[in-house]
């Protein structure tokens, strides 16, 4: 289980996230919604450890990762795995290379058995027969399903996804979709999502929570999210350009211009 | 008033963004010195970047090199003649080839061709998330990526201006006796007689210094990329420049320390 109490970040004089608090329940995926820019990212790169928060606690099986120093943060980091918007494969190595990376690091097993493991993981997400290909030889949705390879290699407890299906066209989306839904039930893996596909959201969460002005204001089951009450996150998952959140951010544009 | 104040304002706004850079670029080095003996070892890295650095950079500092004795004997010959001491072009050449000229444009080429290329490679992967990507398959950015930069071209240069001078001195040697009409013996004779070992290590230990200035501060400008292609551009830029004026400043310090 992680759970997040009043986490806050800010860049400069910007607030991005501003006491936020989510609990994230083991082998169950929770599903970060929010428009673009609102720090779901930066939430996420907060509990891997790539971002040092302002304050707040990060508690990942009881114990804060905000108190660790850097060697503790590294034997952390093993739990977990994670899915780059773009994939981030290395480009200077081959396909293969790029799911083993990590296995070789940590020499986690002997170098004939990589590979297996590297054909094992690979064919978990689909694919066999292109651990020779460099990535700039793959499309977008191959790139993703290898990086999810190389995020499942080292058999992590927790994956975090970052927006997993943009860019991707509406069937690679959702096969997408499966492989998070059939890792979560195979692996047993506790995930967080972060999206703006809400079709995705309703698809593989299991919780939904609304990431608005740097605080979670609402979680629930995607049905209740479907059928909420809260104003600004019923704009949201409806996608209407009229609503509470843009009307604060013309209130906002017509003081900046006065 | 205003005008001055703007400029004042814009000059310190620069200053001060260089206090910043010198600082985490020592910051890195403490880092590199702190991690470049723990495991898991780095080696196999290493040894690709000295074919990186070393290997591929070898053909642009012999040419230069070359023309750089070469013209260095022209112009100390035509010079020389006005007062009779063409005999000393073969000294002059050697000792400024050795202590100064192959050192530091071997590490101005270098600057050129490797800083440039570690910024333009780390800036990608920054950009990309590739560095992140790193660190979350439990793996230290700085230790996978600067170790073996920073190791490489410290190693690396002096034996690249081991080279430089070797082909440098023949540059001189061939201007002077074919077009020159100097006497090669007289000529090899005075290379050698005013040359001295300390002259040849001092210009190794300053390219060794070089190789280590131009790999910190082109990391370091690749890992602070922000902003896309045209941020890892700007990194390049500054990577290039920050790295060739490091190479002449710590040259002119250096020189007054050693000798």
């Amino acid at each position: 289980m992680i759970a997040i109490r009043g986490l806050s970040k800010r860049f400069g004089k910007k607030v991005v996230l501003d006491g936020l608090d989510l609990t994230v329940p083991k082998g169950k995926n929770t599903v970060v919604i929010g428009g673009s820019g609102t720090g779901k990212s930066v939430l996420i790169k907060c509990v891997v450890g790539l971002l040092r928060p302002e304050a707040g606690e990060i508690r990942i099986d009881g114990q804060d990762i905000l108190r660790m120093d850097e060697r503790e943060l590294v034997s952390a980091r093993r739990k977990f795995g994670m899915l780059f918007q773009a994939s981030a494969l290395f480009d200077s190595m081959d396909v293969g290379e790029n799911v083993a990376f990590v296995l070789r690091r940590l020499k986690m097993y002997t170098e004939g058995h990589i590979r297996e493991v590297v054909e094992e993981k690979l064919s978990m997400v689909g694919l066999r027969d292109i651990q020779r290909l460099m990535p700039a030889e793959l499309s977008g949705g191959m790139k993703k399903r290898v990086g999810l390879a190389r995020a499942i290699a080292s058999e992590p407890d927790i994956l975090l996804y970052d927006e997993p299906t943009t860019g991707l066209d509406p069937i690679m989306a959702d096969v997408i979709n499966d492989l998070i839904i059939s890792l979560r039930e195979t692996l047993g893996v506790t995930s967080i999502t972060i999206t703006h596909d809400m079709a995705s959201a309703y698809k593989i969460a299991d919780q939904i929570a609304m990431l608005y002005k740097g605080k979670i204001v609402e979680v629930g089951t995607p049905d209740q999210i479907r059928t909420t009450s809260n104003p600004v996150v019923a704009q949201f998952v409806q996608g209407r350009a009229r609503g509470p959140i843009t009307d604060e951010s013309e209130e906002f544009v017509r003081f900046v211009s006065r | 008033m205003n005008g001055v104040a703007r400029v004042a304002e814009l000059l310190g706004e620069r200053v001060y963004a260089m206090v910043l850079d010198l600082g985490a670029i020592f910051t890195l080095f403490l880092q590199v010195v702190s991690l470049v003996v723990r495991p898991p070892s780095e080696i196999r890295n290493i040894v690709k970047q000295m074919e990186e650095v070393g290997v591929r950079s070898m053909p642009v500092v012999l040419v230069t090199a070359t023309f750089t004795g070469m013209v260095l004997a022209l112009q100390s010959y035509s010079g020389f003649q006005r007062f009779g001491a063409t005999s000393f072009v073969g000294s002059v050449v050697a000792l400024s080839i050795t202590r100064e000229l192959g050192p530091v444009f071997a590490g101005l080429m270098v600057s050129g061709r490797v800083g440039a290329s570690m910024a333009a490679e780390l800036g990608t992967m920054k950009v990309t998330e590739q560095i992140d990507a790193l660190v979350t398959l439990a793996t230290n950015p700085v230790k996978y990526l600067v170790v073996p930069r920073v190791v490489a071209a410290t190693l690396v240069l002096p034996i690249l201006v081991v080279f430089a001078d070797l082909v440098g001195i023949l540059g001189g040697y061939f201007v002077s006796v074919y077009l020159m009409g100097a006497n090669p013996y007289v000529y090899i004779a005075k290379t050698y007689q005013y040359l001295e070992f300390k002259d040849i290590y001092t210009g190794l230990i300053k390219a060794s210094v070089f190789g280590m200035l131009i790999a910190l501060i082109s990391c370091h400008h690749g890992f602070v990329a922000e902003g896309g292609a045209e941020g890892v551009g700007r990194a390049t830029t500054r990577a290039v420049v920050a790295s060739s004026m490091m190479v002449l400043i710590s040259d002119y310090f250096m020189t007054s320390f050693m000798f």
